[in-house]
């Protein structure tokens, strides 16, 4: 109790003097010291699982890359020949082609048709059918990439999929979706776009929720039609979620494993062998452990300089009121 | 396209163009909708032929035209799936998985995003700055060492391989974080005067108020675990250990010439608790989806 109420009043005071005073200090610093450890205890657990489970194997990995270990025996220390062999091995480099063209698809189709389904929804007024398109939209974040997956191969296969069973019904030509390259590359940003939307669709509609009414309220009086304002007006005012959006996207999209595993295996031949899934297969099929945490030493630095230069670029386009 | 330039160019004959304003709004909102339902259909389409197809008997599953709405709904699929594979075990793995990571992250999150907002102690924003940091790494670039340390500890194909990793999450961290910020200091020199442990003025005055967070935290680890693939994937070796989505891209496999309408209805089965907590919990999905977005 006692020390509780002397706290309080103890850290704004002006050096108190007397023996009183001084018990007072002690019993402050006894406080201070007690609210530290407890605050070191508080956050022990959380801190100790990220430190070891993800800060430290990020050292683990470029410490391992210079390494060549199949677990069996003992690595051994290599130097730079995992990323001299890295810089010349044909499946790496297409693997990153593969996976920035994804990527590249998949955000930008991501950003332009959620910024339109969230204009859409923004302008029909009625509430029940917003809640309704919003659940409409919501539905497939729900679902496992792998189900997903799953699910769009039936969708999507050439002989019985209903796809193509509908395109043939509409007189268009059947599509080798799952079995030729392009059509591979298509069907997994498909799925990918699909499934994501939702959470794209929802931070754009926040977004155009919470712009300023006033001045738009200005701008429509002034005779600006529906278009010009939302280039010149809305537009540049969400620049800032378009921005967090893309950054997001890009980052996930990079890593994407689950829709090419369970749809293509990575083919046909190796036309949507992405990044992830070339170190899944390098370092736990191959067992290849160093060369595998060279290519994620690679991927993890695209990654950052990606995230770096959408930083350096958003400062010349990205509006922040 | 024209309303644009007509607005552009016209100041001096403002009157006549309100008037065709309101015409080409009321048609583009008429387009708008179309494009709208043809949209949300897409969106809800592949999960309506999920539904319906998990309910096609096996030999029908394959055959076009699909059948959008189960008239005949043939409910063995789904008691197949039970008996054929092991989709229970898959089932109660999930839960005690997805269960003990969301359970164990609320409670480490919560003390630890409380501390780094409202204790006062030294060096902890070096240790917030390391938390921060590694919120920014691609999970799937530190696989490999994250694998090794897991066979060292001795829990290879084990469901602790999946938990023991997210007992702490950054993510986790800076949303309580975010929001004990804005809360009063105020309530906590209350809480002293009154005699209340720090420990105490934690539990009994800031937990209480910091629910809505937490259940925000709760539904985003549930979606984002339950739904998990990469890790399990690699973790885990033998079926009896498999979560849903593992166990069930294993079953596209076995299925692969034989029925899809079994495969669809553990399909449906995993969905079904997603579906449950969304509609419970929907506000704070939303609200988990924008919290990041807003500097």
């Amino acid at each position: 109790m006692s020390v509780s109420a002397l706290r309080t009043e103890s850290p704004g005071a002006a050096s108190p003097r007397g023996p009183q005073a001084s018990s007072r200090r002690r019993n402050a610093n006894r406080a201070h010291r007690r609210e530290a450890a407890f605050g070191w205890l508080m956050i022990s657990l959380s801190a100790l699982t990220i430190l070891v489970f993800t800060a430290a194997p990020i050292v683990f990995t470029f410490v391992l890359s210079f390494f060549s270990w199949d677990i069996i025996s003992p690595p051994e220390f290599v130097g730079l020949q995992n990323f001299v062999h890295l810089s010349s091995d044909t499946a790496v480099i297409h693997s990153f082609g593969v996976t920035a063209l994804l990527a590249v698809l998949i955000v930008v189709l991501q950003i332009v048709i959620g910024l339109a389904m969230a204009i859409l929804v923004q302008q029909r007024v009625s509430t029940w059918a917003r809640s309704i398109f919003r659940t409409a939209f919501f539905l497939p974040l729900l679902v496992s990439a792998a189900s997903i997956s799953i699910v769009f191969s039936y969708l999507f296969d050439d002989h019985f999929g209903v796809i193509n069973y509908y395109l043939q019904v509409l007189g268009l030509p059947q599509m080798q979706w799952l079995s030729s390259p392009g059509g591979a590359t298509a069907t997994i940003v498909i799925v990918a776009v699909w499934q994501q939307l939702g959470f794209v669709f929802i931070l754009f509609v926040a977004a155009l929720g919470s712009l300023p009414k006033d001045v738009l309220e200005a701008v429509s009086i002034d005779g600006s039609g529906p278009i010009r304002t939302f280039f010149s007006i809305k537009l540049p005012l969400i620049s800032p979620t378009i921005f967090f959006a893309s950054v997001i996207g890009l980052i996930n999209a990079m890593q994407i494993f689950d829709q090419p595993y369970v749809m293509t295996k990575g083919g046909p031949g190796d036309a949507t062998t992405t990044t992830v899934m070339l170190i899944y297969r390098t370092a736990f099929q191959n067992i290849q452990f160093g060369y595998g945490s060279a290519i994620s030493v690679v991927l993890f630095v695209v990654l950052l300089a990606i995230t770096g230069l959408q930083f350096y670029i958003s400062r010349k386009w990205v509006f922040y009121s | 396209m024209s309303t644009a330039t007509k607005t552009q160019a016209g100041v001096a004959g403002a009157p006549r163009l309100r008037g065709s304003h309101v015409v080409t709004r009321k048609v583009w909102r008429g387009v708008g909708l179309v494009l709208l339902i043809i949209i949300a259909a897409t969106f809800v389409l592949p999960i309506l032929w999920t539904v319906s197809t998990s309910l096609r008997t096996p030999a029908e599953s394959f055959s076009n035209p699909p059948q959008w709405f189960p008239l005949a709904p043939v409910w063995s699929n789904y008691s197949a799936v039970f008996e054929q594979v092991p989709l229970a075990t898959f089932f109660l793995n999930s839960v005690i998985v997805t269960g003990l990571i969301v359970v164990l992250q609320l409670i480490t999150s919560t003390m630890s995003g409380y501390a780094f907002a409202l204790v006062r102690f030294r060096g902890k924003g070096a240790v917030f700055a390391m938390v921060l940091a590694t919120m920014m790494v691609p999970a799937q670039t530190t696989i490999i060492p994250i694998f090794i340390l897991i066979r060292y500890l001795g829990l290879s194909d084990n469901l602790w391989s999946l938990v023991v990793p997210a007992i702490g999450g950054a993510f986790g961290t800076f949303l309580m974080r975010q929001y004990f910020l804005q809360m009063p200091g105020e309530l906590a020199e209350a809480g002293r005067v009154d005699g209340a442990s720090n420990f105490q003025i934690f539990s009994r005055i800031y937990v209480p108020i910091a629910l809505p967070p937490m259940a925000t935290l709760a539904v985003l680890n549930f979606s984002a675990y339950w739904n998990e693939f990469f890790r399990p994937l690699i973790f885990l070796q033998s079926t009896n250990n498999f979560t849903l989505p593992v166990g069930l891209v294993s079953l596209q496999g076995n299925f692969g010439t034989g029925s899809i309408s079994i495969v669809l209805a553990g399909v449906v089965v995993a969905l079904i608790p997603s579906i449950a907590i969304f509609l419970l919990a929907q506000r704070y999905f939303v609200e988990g989806i924008t919290a990041g977005s807003f500097r």
